[in-house]
């Protein structure tokens, strides 16, 4: 590797640009993105279908959810923990949601209702995690179980489906009426655009990547790892009932088994965009990334008449292989660094002796 | 030579055997003699190379020269498995057992008895479990969960362990530090029947009246080599003390003269229940203050609560006169405080992150514009700060882990000397780095105090702890023992009062 200077600057300077290229390729988000592209190409060349206006809002609509989603989520990984009760928080927020619009309340109130339901959903998850100190995984899967049982008692195995039609069509209305743009899509972008610079560019970014390379360091640095994790997870619960509320009006219904499994979907997105599940590696690039790769793959294998069960199994697959490549790709690289991985210091034979003579 | 050849070779015994860690040489030409039915204790300061002694016994370490003889034969142990079978065992200070398994499973674990039909043989085991007991002389139950015995008890499940294992070798790595007095005693009593009984032991203790109650022979270690091994008879405390800190103190601490100025840090009756009791102190600006005693006093501990990392029970703490609240280190840092940690890797640094990152970590509000923190503004602070302090580095967003270890301690050092700290808590400054770095890092320190900065340093290293502190307040066992001005401060007041001896004034 880079041997010692004491003179940075000239050195840098130097190297600045194939080094600036260098960095970008072996960027842990690279392959998603360039995977992206590939597939892009791919499926606009052989499938007559999709690159159409139609086809695009189609599949930006399908993913806006978890697009969501996932950006509170990527920093929840970040910081080295999980949370698996979003799909569940997007049903009872959607349950909500149906309820209050049965009983009368406005579609204005019941919105700002459902979104402070997500917060203390959230919240709950969090003072789990931080006051009670259990594992986020351990947490989250039971309240998974718990939100979408709430979301049951709400509604049953009833649909509510009397939403007003403005707001049915509105929320997949287009951004300034370009085709294949659905405004939620510009919103998103936006939104990721402020967690990226929350990630990339401010304190509080950098203090998540700290807890989650190294809990102890972050703490001796005057972090307050607690509270971050805590409004982490708030965040997340309202995002996640933002998304309810969406999918709601987008389908224009209300279901308790709504979005059953997609927390799956999310995390898969973040992984395959190269976040580590071990906390302190990830960008908001590849998140991004990752959750148009897997619309896109889903979208062009729907096209191509696949069957939901074989989109099941195929997520499945990206989500392990989003796992096993990065890893698979840092031992091959350590293979190659270390030419002899046995090299035993030579040890010299202890003479023997039969009289001792000190 | 010993003055009577034993009439069989010593089961185990170590040869001018050497170990380096990088450039540390942890042991140099170390010998030592276990012979058995006799208890042989091993003296020496923090760092001496006890540890090392005992890894290489057990098979962890091996020696870069000399060798290990097992009866009169030369042997090498590659793994612990080894030693195992040479019949080596070593009971530590807290033993690792698996609390939802039972006593006799716990004994047999990996090798239970197997019955004709392959099953484990529980009546076997617990009978054998039984016999090792009543061989040791105390009543465990076999049945009961490893869970809630004592450590004492534990200690003793590790032993009969080892004798199961028909260990001929037993050594006991500072077993009494966390026992009553009733517990040490009761394993005393066990050690002196495995003595009777033709084992051969080795005891390694901080306490010198253990040492000489108990203790057959004593060798003296220090800096990783052999000083002396006398019968404890032929010895008293006063010699041992002098030959395990028996060296000058070298010109490595370049200690400016400084007058002390106004109060800064005012402790009171802090106290962490178990941990820590009763310590007060106050220090002054352009003061260092040395927290000296032995590794596992309570030193790190208290550093670590007043800086808020730990909480404390009671107490209080004033910076500059105002009250600190406890349990905040951000609190701490906002009232001046910064604390370089004992442990480089784990709390000092995040090690997957860049040079620059870590070393601006602790002012990143202070380095944003708008909210914004950009890398340029970090790398810009980290170049800073590296060229007063010579770091050496190849490129800013390298991870810090790619330093040698006296350059990441820079990093850590700079990080908190950004803060502009009016009071430094440094823990082990200078441990595993370079003499040459060390030397930086101590005429940076005195540099600071003479600016104006209280220090507050903690050291296991004597020499470092007389070289550059204006006072030295000795700890044992969580509570301050001595306060020693720079000129009432020597190598063996420390040491007895590290101890928990009586100051040799007060025998005079």
């Amino acid at each position: 590797m880079a041997p010692e200077r004491t003179a940075p600057a000239a050195r840098e300077h130097a190297a600045a640009w194939p080094g600036r290229v260098r960095a970008l390729l072996s960027a842990r988000e690279s392959p998603v993105v360039a995977a992206l592209l590939v597939s892009l190409v791919f499926a606009s060349l052989f499938l007559d279908m999709f690159a159409t206006g139609r086809n695009m809002g189609f599949l930006l609509l399908s993913v806006a959810a978890i697009a969501l989603m996932a950006l509170p989520m990527t920093l929840i990984v970040i910081t080295g923990e999980i949370d698996l009760s979003v799909a569940s928080t997007l049903a009872l927020s959607s349950a909500t949601l149906g309820a209050l619009w049965e009983a009368g309340v406005p579609i204005e109130t019941a919105l700002l209702i459902c979104l402070l339901l997500g917060a203390a959903l959230g919240a709950l998850n969090g003072l789990f995690v931080t006051v009670l100190g259990l594992p986020s995984l351990a947490v989250t899967i039971g309240t998974m179980a718990l939100y979408r049982g709430l979301a049951y008692v709400l509604l049953g195995d009833r649909a509510v489906a009397s939403y007003p039609q403005d707001w049915v069509s509105g929320a997949r209305a287009p951004f300034l009426g370009i085709e294949g743009l659905p405004w939620i899509a510009v919103a998103i972008l936006a939104m990721a655009a402020l967690f990226a610079v929350l990630l990339h560019a401010t304190g509080i970014g950098r203090s998540l990547y700290d807890i989650g390379n190294n809990t102890e360091a972050a703490r001796f640095t005057g972090v307050a790892v607690k509270r971050t994790k805590f409004w982490l997870f708030t965040l997340s619960g309202t995002v996640a009932s933002g998304a309810g509320v969406f999918w709601t009006l987008q389908y224009g219904t209300s279901r308790a088994d709504t979005a059953f499994g997609l927390e799956l979907q999310v995390v898969a997105a973040v992984l395959l965009g190269g976040v580590s599940i071990f906390g302190g590696v990830g960008t908001v690039l590849g998140v991004m990334s990752g959750v148009l790769l897997l619309g896109t793959v889903r979208n062009a294998l729907q096209l191509l008449g696949v069957s939901g069960d074989v989109l099941q199994i195929v997520t499945g697959l990206i989500l392990i292989a989003s796992v096993v490549g990065p890893n698979l790709v840092a031992s091959l690289r350590r293979r190659r660094r270390t030419p002899a991985p046995t090299r035993v210091p030579t040890v010299p034979r202890p003479p023997t002796h039969d009289g001792e003579t000190p | 030579m010993p003055q009577q050849s034993p009439p069989a070779p010593p089961p185990l015994e170590l040869v001018r055997v050497a170990k380096s860690f990088g450039s540390v040489r942890a042991l140099r030409g170390m010998s030592l003699e276990l012979r058995s039915g006799e208890i042989h204790a091993l003296v020496g300061e923090n760092g001496a190379g006890k540890s090392t002694l005992v890894k290489t016994i057990a098979g962890v370490h091996r020696p870069d020269a000399g060798w290990i003889q097992a009866d009169g034969a030369p042997v090498t142990f590659t793994r612990p498995a080894d030693a195992q079978r040479a019949g080596v065992a070593v009971i530590h200070q807290e033993p690792t057992l698996f609390p939802d398994l039972s006593v006799a499973e716990n004994i047999f674990i990996g090798r239970q008895p197997r019955t004709r039909l392959r099953t484990i043989d529980r009546a076997r085991m617990r009978r054998e479990t039984d016999e090792v007991f009543t061989r040791l002389g105390v009543p465990v139950d076999p049945d009961r969960p490893a869970r809630g015995l004592s450590i004492a008890d534990q200690q003793l499940v590790e032993i009969a362990k080892a004798l199961t294992r028909q260990a001929r070798v037993l050594v006991m790595d500072e077993p009494t530090a966390a026992l009553s007095s009733v517990e040490a005693e009761r394993l005393f009593t066990v050690a002196r029947t495995l003595r009777d009984q033709g084992v051969a032991l080795l005891f390694i203790s901080h306490r010198f009246d253990e040492v000489f109650a108990l203790c057959d022979r004593i060798t003296v270690v220090r800096d990783g080599a052999f000083v002396s091994c006398d019968p404890a008879a032929d010895l008293d405390v006063d010699t041992v003390v002098q030959r395990m800190v028996g060296r000058e103190v070298e010109t490595l601490y370049p200690k400016q003269e400084t007058e002390a100025g106004h109060t800064l840090l005012e402790v009171e009756g802090l106290t962490r229940h178990g941990v820590f009791e009763d310590i007060g102190f106050t220090v002054r600006s352009g003061e260092i203050v040395a927290l000296a005693g032995l590794v596992g006093a309570g030193r790190s501990e208290v550093v670590r609560a007043l800086f808020g990392v730990d909480r404390y029970d009671a107490g209080s703490v004033r910076v500059d006169g105002v009250p600190l609240a406890q349990g905040s280190p951000k609190a701490a840092m906002a009232a001046g405080l910064a604390l370089v940690p004992e442990d480089r890797r784990e709390q000092g640094l995040v090690m997957e992150s860049s040079i620059a990152r870590n070393a601006t970590s602790t002012r990143r509000s202070a380095l944003s514009r708008l909210g914004l923190l950009s890398s340029r503004a970090e790398d810009e602070a980290c170049r800073s700060w590296g060229e007063p302090l010579q770091l050496k580095y190849g490129r800013l967003t390298d991870p810090v882990s790619t330093l040698s270890g006296g350059n990441q301690q820079k990093v850590v050092l700079a990080k908190w000397l950004a803060t502009g700290p009016s009071v430094l808590f440094v823990d082990e400054p200078t441990r595993g780095i370079d003499v040459g770095t060390k030397a930086e890092v101590h005429r940076l320190l005195s540099a600071l105090a003479a600016d104006g900065l209280a220090v507050v340093m903690v050291s296991s290293e004597l020499p470092e702890v007389l070289g550059m502190a204006d006072r030295v307040l000795v700890m044992h066992e969580g509570r301050i023992t001595a306060e020693l001005d720079r000129d009432e401060a020597d190598e063996e007041s420390v040491m007895y009062a590290a101890t928990g001896q009586p100051p040799r004034e007060a025998l005079r």
